[in-house]
């Protein structure tokens, strides 16, 4: 096994988890008051109609492709058998990866722009936007040039990634990846293991509670069951 | 029964004289902050006028309140689903341009400058960027029917009156307003906390108090949406959402709220109301034409045995039923029924109520002199310069007959006062306009004493709050400050 296989592919995505779960439960328990993302709709709104819908839809939508691919890669593969299956998911996992870069580049352009945007951004936040930026552009690559990924995912990354949660990390495929995809990979755990220093904290308290909670609360001083 | 109780209060619009003292004091204890520089919990309106942040009341534009759905009530612009599909980008939430741009003065430059053929100027220049600008609105801005054809003639409250009526009002020796102080209303049913999906809003079970848990806030910011009155403001450097707290730190030691505390015209009222929690479904969802009454019969008499033995049973101190007893928002809601709640219609059901303004009478020009003497007493109520329907859209959800039931009220006491301290009305025509009105004279007495005379004991009246027998015992206080809604003792900054 080459050294940097070893470091990016084997090393890295531990150091991501091990990064990301203590601190993340560190940080809900302790420092509350900064789990969140920093909304600014109220300093600028229009740009943000633009950016910030797109961007959020389509990297969702593709987030949750990923996650498809990885629970059940037998699924996706049976699904692209036949190519006009194989087409319309590629297609549309395509333009949703379109939807994420023209949003994103109307929110970097709004961050730029934009002085009341540009006061309220922090150094973790340009940490955010370039992450952000290797994401989608080598993603888009990936996706337009070593076709089809939604097949060799389920065949190739699937099984590494099950290899890497099994605690028996098996490499081989990975490090035979096109160095594009490899950047991909690796900066995706980078991406995972800053989740609690950044404002990608947001998508873990996504509020879910939400959907099943009584809509009025009431706390009490002196009964204190909550 | 499940009897809670609830600090409300009543603000008396024929007292106020929009001195915006209380917004000064609210100001300078709370919201003199980074990021809270726009936040006004209490500020001033002008009616007719479009208000803070501009046309709040315009609920196809912000979509906040409740609204009904047969049997039951649900989010006019937030909710589990609606507030899902808008959380990345909300387009029903006011930004900062529909509030106005904080601002201060280059001060130093007064004496900075260099010599020069020009007198320095302190320049304008915003508190966000610090770039110069000018300011184009405020929280204020159309104080006193100021540029009346922009805001004044666009008050949503006008939209139903005929063109000749709201002609009428813009003619100068016809022009009429009042001021409107507003801070959060404290609802029984408050679609803040409905609207927050990360359930940071609650309201205190003691006393009703509304607070946001400022380490649980996640910025979705759709109270700001769902709050129909725009008491919820979002604080753009903490990204956290804040809103008038009713200086519970202050009610919680017996004193009472800043905003009151310094209101000039002593127009607050503030004392205990008990409703019944389990009827508040029913109260939010009835009739539009039944709305007012199902908001005012949520309240129980607190003379009641039947009331009171409830109120045992659902854990209510006994001190609190005794500032129930004494408690001036209850004489002026359901004793003597002289105020309403500000837009029933939006079904949160408010604990602040208002004393209606008994605005001047139209007046005439007749050979030159200027005469504003109606034929009959009653003719006065009826032809007040401000059509009845206005108020009625303010106050009543469109029920004119309501707020003409306050006016003869508020005008017979005046009556009844004129006939005993100066005596040129007669007792037998001042009886008559009482009984008119359904007041005795007793009753009016006592409507007088508590507008003109009533002291600060007989104005406020604050029930104990026990709170030494709460948190102080068992939990860290500074915890405790921070998760009830106001102050930090950490920097807001995500990340490193």
């Amino acid at each position: 096994m080459e050294m940097n296989g070893f470091f990016f592919f084997v090393l890295l995505p531990y150091l991501a988890l091990f990064s990301l779960l203590p601190a993340s439960i560190y940080k809900y328990r302790v420092h509350g008051f900064r789990v969140s993302s920093l909304s600014s709709q109220l300093l600028e709104n229009k740009l943000l109609f633009f950016g910030s819908r797109p961007f959020h839809w389509g990297i969702i939508l593709l987030f949750f492709g990923h996650l498809i691919a990885f629970l059940i890669p037998a699924s996706v593969l049976a699904w692209n058998e036949k190519p006009v299956r194989l087409y319309i998911l590629e297609v549309a996992a395509l333009s949703f990866g379109f939807m994420t870069l023209i949003g994103f580049l109307i929110l970097v352009y709004r961050r730029l722009r934009v002085k009341r945007i540009r006061l309220v951004t922090s150094r973790m936040d340009v940490f955010v936007f370039l992450i952000l930026a290797v994401q989608i552009v080598t993603g888009l690559y990936t996706a337009l040039f070593f076709r089809w990924g939604s097949s060799w995912f389920a065949t190739v990354l699937t099984p590494y990634l099950k290899s890497v949660f099994a605690f028996r990390p098996d490499v081989a495929a990975v490090t035979a990846l096109p160095v594009m995809v490899k950047i991909h990979i690796a900066s995706a755990f980078v991406l995972v293991g800053m989740i609690p220093y950044t404002r990608f904290m947001h998508f873990l308290v996504y509020p879910f509670v939400y959907f099943w909670r009584r809509y009025q609360i009431v706390i009490w001083n002196k009964r204190e069951s909550a | 029964m499940n009897i809670k109780s609830q600090i409300s209060i009543v603000f008396h619009l024929d007292k106020c004289i929009g001195c915006h003292t209380c917004s000064i004091a609210c100001k300078n204890a709370w919201t003199d902050r980074k990021g809270a520089e726009y936040m006004w919990w209490n500020n001033v309106e002008t009616k007719p006028g479009t208000g803070y942040p501009r046309r709040w009341e315009e609920q196809d534009l912000y979509r906040g309140g409740w609204e009904k759905d047969g049997s039951r009530v649900r989010l006019k612009g937030a909710g589990k689903i609606k507030g899902t599909g808008v959380i990345f980008q909300n387009p029903n939430l006011p930004a900062l341009d529909n509030y106005y741009e904080p601002w201060t003065y280059r001060y130093e430059k007064l004496l900075d400058a260099p010599a020069g053929d020009d007198q320095p100027t302190a320049e304008p220049v915003s508190l966000i960027t610090g770039d110069r600008i000018t300011p184009k609105s405020g929280p204020n801005w159309d104080d006193d029917l100021g540029g009346s054809p922009i805001y004044a003639r666009n008050d949503t409250n006008l939209s139903d009156l005929t063109e000749t009526e709201k002609e009428a009002l813009f003619q100068l020796e016809r022009m009429v307003m009042f001021y409107l102080p507003r801070i959060c209303n404290h609802c029984l049913n408050p679609a803040c906390v409905a609207a927050c999906p990360s359930g940071a809003i609650y309201k205190r079970g003691e006393d009703g108090i509304v607070l946001i848990n400022q380490k649980k806030c996640r910025a979705w910011r759709l109270c700001v949406t769902a709050c129909p009155y725009k008491k919820v403001y979002f604080n753009w450097n903490t990204g956290k959402s804040e809103k008038c707290i009713l200086c519970y730190p202050r009610i919680e030691t017996m004193q009472i709220p800043a905003c009151m505390h310094s209101c000039v015209g002593r127009i607050r009222y503030l004392g205990v109301m008990l409703y019944d929690a389990d009827r508040i479904r029913e109260a939010a969802s009835a009739e539009d034409r039944d709305i007012v009454g199902s908001q005012l019969d949520l309240f129980l008499d607190p003379n009641d045995p039947v009331v009171i033995s409830q109120a045992k049973k659902s854990g209510i101190p006994d001190s609190t039923m005794e500032a129930a007893r004494k408690s001036p928002v209850w004489k002026y809601v359901k004793e003597w029924g002289l105020a309403l709640p500000l837009h029933p219609e939006f079904r949160t059901l408010p604990g602040l109520f208002y004393a209606l303004p008994l605005l001047p009478a139209m007046a005439t020009m007749e050979n030159n002199f200027y005469s504003s003497t109606g034929s009959s007493l009653w003719n006065n109520v009826d032809d007040s310069r401000l059509p009845m329907k206005y108020l009625a859209n303010l106050f009543s959800a469109g029920d004119t007959e309501l707020v003409r039931n306050i006016l003869k009220k508020m005008l017979a006491v005046r009556i009844h006062r004129r006939s005993v301290t100066v005596g040129d009305i007669t007792e037998k025509e001042a009886s008559r306009v009482l009984q008119d009105s359904g007041l005795s004279a007793g009753t009016a007495d006592e409507i007088f004493r508590m507008t003109s005379l009533a002291d600060y004991g007989d104005r406020f009246v604050i029930p104990p709050a026990h709170r030494e027998e709460a948190v102080e015992a068992i939990e860290n206080t500074f915890i405790r400050k921070e998760n009830a809604g106001f102050g930090f003792r950490e920097k807001p900054e995500r990340g490193l």
